[in-house]
């Protein structure tokens, strides 16, 4: 309605036309169906923050009543995220975002470790920001080749060059031979790898890799921004990233978990705070604390009903869309992510249908990014970039809605392929 | 041989370019697809997996140098794809 206010065109209908469109796209039933990196937000998570901003309002850092008050909240804000990671409190940093938490866990660990070396051994599905960071990392020491761009690397050139990215399999799964030598080799400052890729659901064999950067001495700095609170993470890794946003905190917020004996040194200026400079709000951290805390109290129960929906809309899709890749490996998975490929399809095209039948899905492919480059873990697998959707279950996402999601899918793609004039190939 | 001209065209168009002409191809063909959206590096041999082709080279796209030949096309690089079509 906001909208149709301000986009009221000239003529005297035409803001009346805008107002009765919007009201008619209202009316169409809703189904969220891309909640990676952003769920809708958890209520007894919006209940803690609702109260935090009476009660811890204040600076922590101040040394006043008020200030320890918010302190205190603070702390106790820690101890649950330190009990959700299987870590002490005083492990656990607060920042403002899940990438902010990712750069400064990647710089500050190859800060820490720079008398190792400047190599970055990672993953070629790891998120853009950790392939970026790791490419500045190496365009500032100078000394590494370059990381060739994700989804470029093929396994003899991990070998040859320690920058390019661990090549993944069909499924998305690291290449564990390749990632053992390339960890293996001189001058590797920290190793990357997430525990489960949001994009296409598939979980990382973490435990054999984290085996090998222990052999190897090597850190490693784990992304396990789609897994905390869907997915149990091994206690396999030297740092570990969270999104408080994936589990449905009211507020942005990244959670970075260093173990105390990982070497690590600030690659910005020195603050107070010392890994996220200028600290974040109380009442944000207070509040994805309570939603984590309430997510993980029926996680389990949460986790094997939304693995039973997943696991019938890939059989679903897979049987009843025509020419169809549905990616990521079938049985060591995240619970709530679907992705798929519609070949002869445009990504924008069927991404704009699906959400005009009131279905919001997320996309991989080119014409959905502002880049317009394809996704870089899709062409990893080797999996088609064009024409993907990747359905991603909130916990409230209901049997009945799932079911009208495959009921529908058939014919939006078929819509689609009407319209590019795909017929009979 | 037969070559496919799909530079300038969006993804999915270069695949379907190349699928609508492999339909009336004889298996055996080689088809060289010359495209310039980054997609159709990952999406042809995707697509030849799906429908049992074969990628005999894939060509990538080199920065575009100081001076273009008479065959460049407008300032973007293109990269070049070999198929062999099996029995479609």
């Amino acid at each position: 309605m906001q909208i149709a206010v301000v986009r009221a065109g000239p003529g005297p209908g035409r803001g009346q036309a805008v107002v009765a469109q919007a009201a008619s796209v209202a009316r169409v039933k809703r189904t969220y169906l891309d909640a990676g990196g952003r769920a809708p937000l958890h209520p007894a998570g919006l209940a803690a923050q609702t109260a935090a901003l009476d009660e811890g309002w204040a600076d922590p850092r101040r040394l006043h009543a008020e200030g320890r008050r918010a302190r205190m909240l603070l702390d106790a804000a820690r101890e649950v995220f330190a009990e959700g990671l299987a870590c002490r409190p005083e492990e656990v940093h607060l920042g403002p975002s899940h990438t902010v938490a990712l750069q400064h866990g990647l710089l500050g660990i190859a800060r820490g470790r720079r008398r190792a070396g400047s190599g970055i051994v990672l993953s070629a599905v790891e998120r853009a920001a950790l392939h970026a960071g790791a490419q500045l990392v190496a365009e500032r020491h100078g000394s590494w080749t370059r990381p060739a761009r994700p989804g470029h690397a093929r396994s003899e050139e991990a070998a040859a060059h320690p920058g390019a990215p661990v090549p993944v399999d069909r499924v998305g799964r690291v290449d564990l031979e390749a990632w053992r030598a390339a960890v293996g080799l001189p001058g590797v400052a920290l190793a990357v790898l997430q525990h489960a890729n949001g994009e296409v659901g598939t979980v990382q064999p973490l435990t054999a890799a984290y085996d090998a950067t222990q052999a190897a001495g090597v850190p490693l700095l784990v992304d396990a921004g789609s897994s905390l609170g869907h997915h149990g993470i091994p206690p396999a890794w030297d740092a570990v990233v969270a999104d408080a946003g994936d589990w449905g905190a009211p507020s942005p917020l990244g959670v970075l978990a260093v173990r105390t004996r990982v070497r690590m040194a600030p690659d910005w200026p020195e603050d107070e705070d010392r890994w996220f400079p200028g600290g974040v709000p109380v009442p944000a951290a207070l509040g994805a604390a309570a939603a984590l805390r309430a997510t993980l109290a029926d996680q389990e129960e949460a986790e094997q009903r939304r693995r039973r929906l997943i696991g019938r809309l890939r059989d679903q899709v897979a049987q009843r869309v025509p020419d169809v890749d549905v990616v990521g490996d079938p049985e060591d998975r995240l619970p709530h992510v679907a992705t798929f490929s519609c070949l002869y399809v445009d990504g924008e095209a069927l991404v704009t249908e699906l959400d005009r039948r009131g279905f919001a899905v997320g996309s991989g492919s080119a014409c959905t990014s502002s880049s317009l480059e394809p996704s870089h873990v899709l062409a990893a697998m080797g999996a088609l970039t064009h024409g993907n959707v990747r359905v991603t279950l909130s916990r409230e996402v209901t049997e009945a809605e799932v079911d009208r999601f495959a009921d529908e899918l058939p014919e939006a793609v078929a819509q689609v392929r009407r319209s590019l004039g795909v017929q009979g190939l | 041989m037969i070559v496919v001209d799909a530079r300038g065209l969006r993804c999915p168009l270069p695949v379907i370019r190349l699928a609508s002409l492999a339909r009336d191809a004889n298996p055996g063909d080689e088809v060289l697809v010359r495209w310039t959206d980054p997609a159709a590096e990952h999406d042809i041999p995707a697509w030849a997996r799906m429908r049992g082709h074969t990628v005999l080279e894939t060509r990538l796209p080199q920065p575009a140098s100081g001076e273009a030949g008479p065959d460049a096309l407008a300032d973007e690089p293109s990269g070049a794809t070999l198929v062999r079509l099996g029995p479609g």
